[in-house]
């Protein structure tokens, strides 16, 4: 399944890029992320949040749909 | 009112809406790169009661964004120095400048009497103090924090929405997240997101619908995309909070990007109400002081007369040169009164302002 990746913040200074389409063949969130952690070893220590279908879930719900989106927390002000 | 025209002509707003602005009582925690254009806003639209709260000083390396100031704001409190700009912009609003941090010890009492609370801080261990204050007495929060280009906007605690803990249920591990210092910004950003947050507060003022709650709204500069995303309530977050409430506020390792003051500036003292001056000379040093604001109380009798203090004030406390009152302000803050300063440069610098 093509998934279409979003990462935002520091998250997206790590991947190198906004957006991205992967092909995934895992079904939930925690093994996507590890495929992901090892494509980019340096999100492992990166506190972010995840939104499916721009709605923010846990990270053991199954991936539905074909949008996912990585959103760390911002301090600044 | 003229002021108000373009306000009140508007079918939505009119003269019954803008009796709701002058009305409604916003509390904005952070006069900073946010902070900022959310007061210049909401004083602008004549909100009726305003209070700011930052313990920091305006440097040089705010001016870039921050343009509520100017050069002769430079070494002021954010505070004070919002305050007095804010009321040449509109004199027929109340504005209080509180030039203190906020604690978990003074949370509740300095929201207590607000109906909307502006988050406009620059870290996490207040961002998650001000969530934990506003869920334990129920007023709403306006969010906003960037970085770099991007910037999140949303409302929390609004009509039964979730909160900042929904979101973001942890606060993150020291070092995974840039420091505000350590990190630059674009100018404008922070321009965007602060009048954003001004703009949800006045649609809760006037009970728009249609409030950014629930939702959080991402914004890349860079790319002009904005993104919004659902955030779904957690009963747990509140419930665990409420539980907490009559123990009190958790304190959070604060990584403040500076430190509060202790230390204020005759100009600074100008700007300030409510206070009163604490002379810790000795009896017999001149030139005397002569205010009916002054209490004298000389440094070494000081521990034993705290009681003489009025702590609903805030005290400025003074020497000949400014060594000795730091010294006494130490002492006070051991005794819970942090509401004090040790005036710089001493006697003679209030007695040149006064000039």
């Amino acid at each position: 399944m093509n998934l279409n990746i979003k990462y935002f913040g520091l998250i997206a200074e790590v991947t190198q890029c906004n957006e991205e389409t992967l092909e995934i063949t895992e079904t939930t969130v925690y093994a996507f992320l590890d495929v992901l952690y090892e494509k980019y070893p340096n999100l492992k220590d990166k506190d972010f949040q995840i939104a499916l279908n721009n709605e923010l879930i846990s990270k053991n719900e199954l991936i539905t749909g074909s949008e996912i989106a990585l959103l760390p927390p911002f301090s600044g002000g | 009112m003229t002021r108000y025209s373009r306000h009140i002509v508007l079918q939505d707003i009119g003269q019954e809406g803008q009796n709701k602005l002058s009305q409604a009582k916003v509390l904005v925690i952070g006069a900073g790169g946010l902070g900022c254009p959310v007061l210049q806003y909401l004083a602008a639209a004549g909100v009726g009661t305003i209070r700011i709260v930052d313990f920091d000083v305006v440097d040089i390396s705010n001016l870039q964004r921050q343009i509520l100031f100017g050069t002769s704001s430079l070494g002021i409190n954010k505070a004070l120095a919002a305050k007095e700009r804010l009321e040449d912009l509109n004199s027929t609003i109340t504005i209080e400048a509180f030039p203190v941090q906020l604690t978990s010890k003074n949370a509740i009492k300095l929201f207590y009497d607000f109906d909307i609370i502006v988050d406009g801080t620059d870290n996490f261990a207040t961002r998650y103090l001000i969530n934990d204050a506003a869920i334990m007495c129920d007023k709403p929060i306006v969010y906003g924090a960037i970085y770099k280009f991007e910037g999140q906007v949303s409302v929390f605690n609004y009509n039964n929405g979730p909160s900042y803990r929904c979101l973001f249920p942890f606060m993150p591990n020291e070092g995974s997240v840039a420091n505000c210092s350590e990190v630059g910004v674009l100018g404008v950003l922070p321009g965007i997101i602060g009048t954003m947050m001004a703009n949800e507060v006045v649609k809760i003022i006037l009970g728009f619908e249609h409030v950014l709650s629930g939702k959080l709204l991402c914004y890349n500069s860079k790319t002009v995309e904005i993104t919004t995303l659902k955030i779904k309530k957690n009963q747990r977050e509140f419930d665990e909070l409420l539980k907490q409430k009559n123990k009190g506020i958790n304190e959070y390792k604060s990584e403040l990007c500076s430190t509060p003051i202790k230390e204020i500036s005759s100009k600074e003292v100008l700007l300030m109400d409510n206070i009163q001056f604490i002379d810790v000379r000795d009896i017999y040093e001149e030139p005397r002081f002569d205010l009916e604001t002054c209490i004298q109380i000389p440094l070494y009798e000081l521990e034993n007369r705290i009681e003489d203090i009025d702590t609903s004030k805030t005290s400025i406390v003074f020497c000949q040169s400014g060594m000795r009152s730091k010294f006494a302000v130490e002492i006070l803050n051991k005794h819970n009164i942090t509401n004090c300063y040790s005036l710089k440069g001493g006697l003679h610098s209030i007695i040149e302002a006064l000039k």
